[in-house]
């Protein structure tokens, strides 16, 4: 057996928080599904991305260790979900714009010739 | 305490431990800031046909089944934990505890795409099928998610339903070959575990694998709620 | 002067190459490939350019034509442009600028060589199976429906599209981790700046050119209909997604260049870069900028009103960190020790060239202009002022800049001013009579043409002769050079970043003394001259 039981390098998770986190996620993956049976309208979307969000905080910081790790991991990774989210909302600014204006399916049949 | 008699894990080029090991965490984040902007793409043409089209959506979605993609959740879950705590083992240099929950993640991953077997059959049997291959099976009475004799309710099927079709299998098609790709790297990992290559020394690949497992677990936490529960 | 055992004959053998972790070999490997692809990519452009010498068919036909101005466009892109810098100068010369042994990853470094070779074989294959025709911008519906080899293609380009990512990934841990102390970030050369930028793009924009083609693949292998109006889908949806990457590339493909006219401008006028924080920040700022314009390739596709005028305005804001480096190196010009080296004449053509290429994108980025100049060749022309006339002519300028460092050897200088000469006359001839052109209303990718634009045309191809004849003299003195050329000393032009304090060319590990940082661009210690070469008088490294 091991002397060394400690790493070197790198942070070593406590068991608890990691059977805390995975309870967490596994409440919230029940109470997404019980949220979908009910109605709140326009906030639907929203609520499901946000319990979605918030499951995927807990993956990010404790599962990835990102609460324990150098700032820039943490900044690359949002630096890149923010890159998504702003291509989706000048994407969807665009397209909700001009969509009315199609006249759905009239486009004449396209044969595609598959290559 | 002198932290650097000569590792053998230590590359030519880093000058110590610490530097090598922020050195390789920085660069998988990095490859997995990539993977989010794949993703991104098909999630931006998700919101885009479904802001524009949500009688699609909600109309279609009614053929995906919730048990089935709760059930994918859960497993992917439990999966990550078991990943993160192999990572904990390998760190420790409990080596049988390591193969243990290598396995056990591996075996999630199975579960993960036997699942996801059982719904594209479905989706193939019923014609479910995006694009030019869309043919819905008139006299189905559902998805495979009512029982039989139940008759439901699914509305006027509106017109161009087969886009969400191809969004779903776009989607869980490419998360599908993730899985897969992460299924055969921890394959790797257990290989390399087996013949004891990890401990606190030189757990690297154990963590960096694992990272990558999250990140396939990350992608499905957004994909069930979008995909199968609209409503 | 030339050391015994260095980079080059460390080992030899074609496993020695082929499976080398060594960045400077990598970076040479690269060099070959990159300027190979740009024989290739100029060979079809000098094809395209005698077809439109005169109207109608001339030494093709209409179906060919299509496939060739693709090819040349394809090939320039994403086989030359996008990894020449970064991949065959910046592998080089990053490490060595950082006084490191080697990049943070050499293993992944030799991965992206590979995929590099892998992807061009799909795309070469494509072309030798009959080659493609919807021009290199793939565009629904006809990407979808054309019956030439897109899916070898596109899937070629995925392929580069990863070799770019894992290049960048390598440059932004190196120059996080690699540094060495002392060196803080304000501390480094704006070259490592400008390709921090650039990998940071590499690592963000490339990885949605992927999922673009790999939904084009879906779109034409099975059918999905995402692009297909007849399926309910929206084939504009393309462009965004294409542009979304391919105007952040556009910026990987100017930022490392415009990070070599930093450090020639400074060196070969022996005068400290001005402004050295803005020039740095603004390589930062044009990425982020960068990521925010792509609307402006589609201000005639469909887009709505608003997005229109929200890209035309965003547009107006990214020429500002350009234009900030432009009169930052005019300001280290003033009152500098200009030598006209090789290198630096293409430093000032650059200044020029892409000078005119950055203004006219100020012309196409004003909304209602656009509406007339969009798909003419005023846009061709436009592009390849600063893809050519940025990119490559600062290309010309690093290699002959750092050539000496690489191999060892000093350029002709004479036959060096010649084919520049011949480079600055002929790409003028070619491109400016494009923007007479376009603003006549020319439109681009056109086989034939009306009779009043035969004489402009005429012009234009023979302006691509006499170009090709620089380029044909530029590749006849370097590679005689390799053979016959005269010893490079150590720093033969008195710069002091701390490639110049290793030998030429380097040894196998980069440095028999490990340097010591200082500012790269104070030359005051600096003894010696161009023939015998600089030497520092206050450090030990570069007596050794």
């Amino acid at each position: 057996m091991s002397h060394e039981a400690h790493p070197r390098v790198g942070h070593v998770l406590p068991l608890s928080t990691l059977f805390a986190v995975l309870g967490t996620l596994l409440v919230m993956t029940f109470v997404t599904v019980a949220v979908s049976w009910f109605d709140f309208g326009r906030f639907n979307l929203w609520i499901a991305l946000g319990i979605a969000v918030f499951k995927a905080s807990l993956v990010l910081l404790f599962f990835m260790h990102l609460k324990y790790d150098k700032p820039f991991n943490a900044i690359v990774i949002i630096l890149s979900m923010a890159l998504v989210m702003l291509f989706i909302a000048i994407t969807l600014t665009d397209t909700t714009q001009y969509e009315p204006q199609r006249i759905p399916g009239y486009a004449p049949s396209i044969k595609t010739n598959p290559q | 305490m002198m932290s650097h008699e000569h590792s053998p894990h230590l590359q030519h080029h880093f000058d110590t431990p610490e530097q090598q090991f922020d050195a390789g965490k920085l660069g998988i984040w990095l490859f997995l800031a990539t993977e989010i902007l794949l993703f991104g793409g098909l999630f931006c043409a998700y919101a885009i046909y479904r802001a524009n089209h949500p009688e699609i959506f909600l109309y279609a979605h009614q053929f995906l089944d919730k048990v089935l993609g709760g059930t994918n959740t859960v497993i992917l879950l439990c999966s990550s934990l078991t990943m993160a705590w192999a990572v904990r083992a390998s760190q420790l240099g409990q080596r049988k505890l390591l193969i243990t929950l290598l396995s056990l993640t591996l075996l999630g991953g199975c579960g993960f795409m036997g699942i996801k077997y059982v719904e594209y059959k479905a989706k193939w049997e019923h014609g479910l099928l995006p694009g030019t291959h869309f043919a819905p099976h008139e006299e189905s009475t559902g998805g495979p998610g009512h029982g039989p004799g139940e008759t439901p309710e699914h509305g006027k099927r509106p017109s161009n339903v087969q886009l969400f079709f191809g969004i779903y299998f776009l989607m869980t098609g490419l998360h599908g070959l993730h899985v897969l790709a992460g299924m055969g790297a921890i394959g790797w990992i257990l290989v390399r575990s087996v013949k004891g290559h990890f401990g606190p020394e030189y757990f690297t690949p154990v963590d960096f694998v694992g990272l990558y497992w999250h990140l396939v677990d990350l992608i499905w936490i957004f994909l069930f709620p979008l995909l199968y529960l609209i409503s | 002067m030339t050391p015994k055992n260095h980079y080059l004959n460390h080992t030899s053998g074609f496993a020695s190459w082929a499976f080398t972790l060594d960045h400077k070999r990598i970076g040479v490997m690269y060099l070959v490939a990159t300027l190979s692809s740009f024989l290739l990519g100029g060979l079809a452009a000098l094809a395209v350019r005698t077809e439109l010498f005169s109207r109608g068919p001339t030494i093709m036909d209409a179906d060919t034509y299509n496939k060739m101005f693709t090819l040349h466009g394809a090939v320039m892109v994403f086989l030359f442009i996008i990894p020449s810098i970064p991949a065959a100068l910046g592998n080089f010369v990053l490490p060595l600028m950082l006084g490191a042994k080697d990049v943070a990853f050499p293993r992944l470094n030799l991965m992206s060589f590979w995929l590099w070779i892998i992807g061009a074989v799909f795309c070469i294959g494509a072309v030798v199976a009959g080659g493609v025709d919807t021009g290199w911008t793939f565009y629904t519906p006809y990407s979808t429906t054309t019956n030439t080899n897109v899916i070898a293609t596109t899937l070629g380009v995925f392929i580069l599209g990863f070799s770019s990512i894992f290049t960048g990934l390598n440059f932004i841990v190196t120059i996080h981790k690699l540094r060495p102390s002392g060196m803080t970030w304000f501390k480094m050369p704006l070259f490592l700046w400008a390709l921090y930028g650039t990998a940071l793009i590499q690592v963000l924009a490339t990885p949605v050119l992927g999922i673009t083609l790999l939904l084009l693949i879906a779109e034409r292998a099975l059918g999905v209909g995402i692009f297909d109006p007849a399926l309910g889908g929206d084939p504009v949806l393309f462009q965004h997604f294409f542009w979304f990457y391919s105007h952040p590339a556009v910026y990987i493909m100017i930022l490392p260049a415009m990070g070599i006219i930093s450090e020639v401008i400074s060196i070969h006028s022996r005068k400290h870069i001005f402004g050295y924080r803005f020039i740095a920040l603004s390589s930062i700022a044009i990425a982020a900028f960068g990521f925010l314009v792509w609307g402006h390739h589609m201000f005639v596709s469909g887009q709505s009103g608003m997005a229109n005028v929200i890209f035309s305005a965003l547009t107006f804001s990214v020429a500002i960190p350009s234009a900030i480096k432009v009169f930052n190196w005019l300001a280290t010009l003033y009152k500098g020790d200009i030598h006209l080296t090789t290198a630096m004449i293409y430093a000032l053509m650059f200044m020029i060239t892409f000078g005119i290429g950055g203004l006219t994108g100020l012309h196409l980025g004003a909304l209602a202009v656009d509406i007339h100049l969009h798909d003419t060749y005023f846009v061709v022309a436009h592009f390849h002022y600063v893809m050519f006339g940025g990119t490559v002519i600062a290309l010309l300028s690093g290699l002959h800049h750092w050539w000496p460092k690489m191999f060892g050897v000093m350029i002709d200088e004479r036959l060096g001013r010649i084919a520049a000469f011949l480079i600055f006359v002929g790409f003028n001839t070619t491109f400016f009579t494009q923007f007479m052109l376009g603003s006549h209303g020319m439109p681009r990718r056109y086989y034939d043409y009306l009779p009043q634009f035969a004489i402009y045309h005429r012009i234009s191809t023979l302006g691509s002769y006499v170009m090709a004849c620089g380029f044909f003299l530029i590749a006849y003195y370097l590679l005689r050079s390799l053979f016959r050329g005269e010893a490079a000393p150590m720093n033969p032009f008195g710069g002091n970043s701390l490639e110049w304090h290793t030998s030429s060319p380097p040894p196998y590990d980069n440095f028999t003394v490990t340097p010591i940082a200082e500012d790269p661009y104070d030359y005051d210690n600096l003894v010696g001259d161009e023939v015998s070469g600089y030497k520092s008088r206050t450090y030990e490294g570069a007596k050794a």
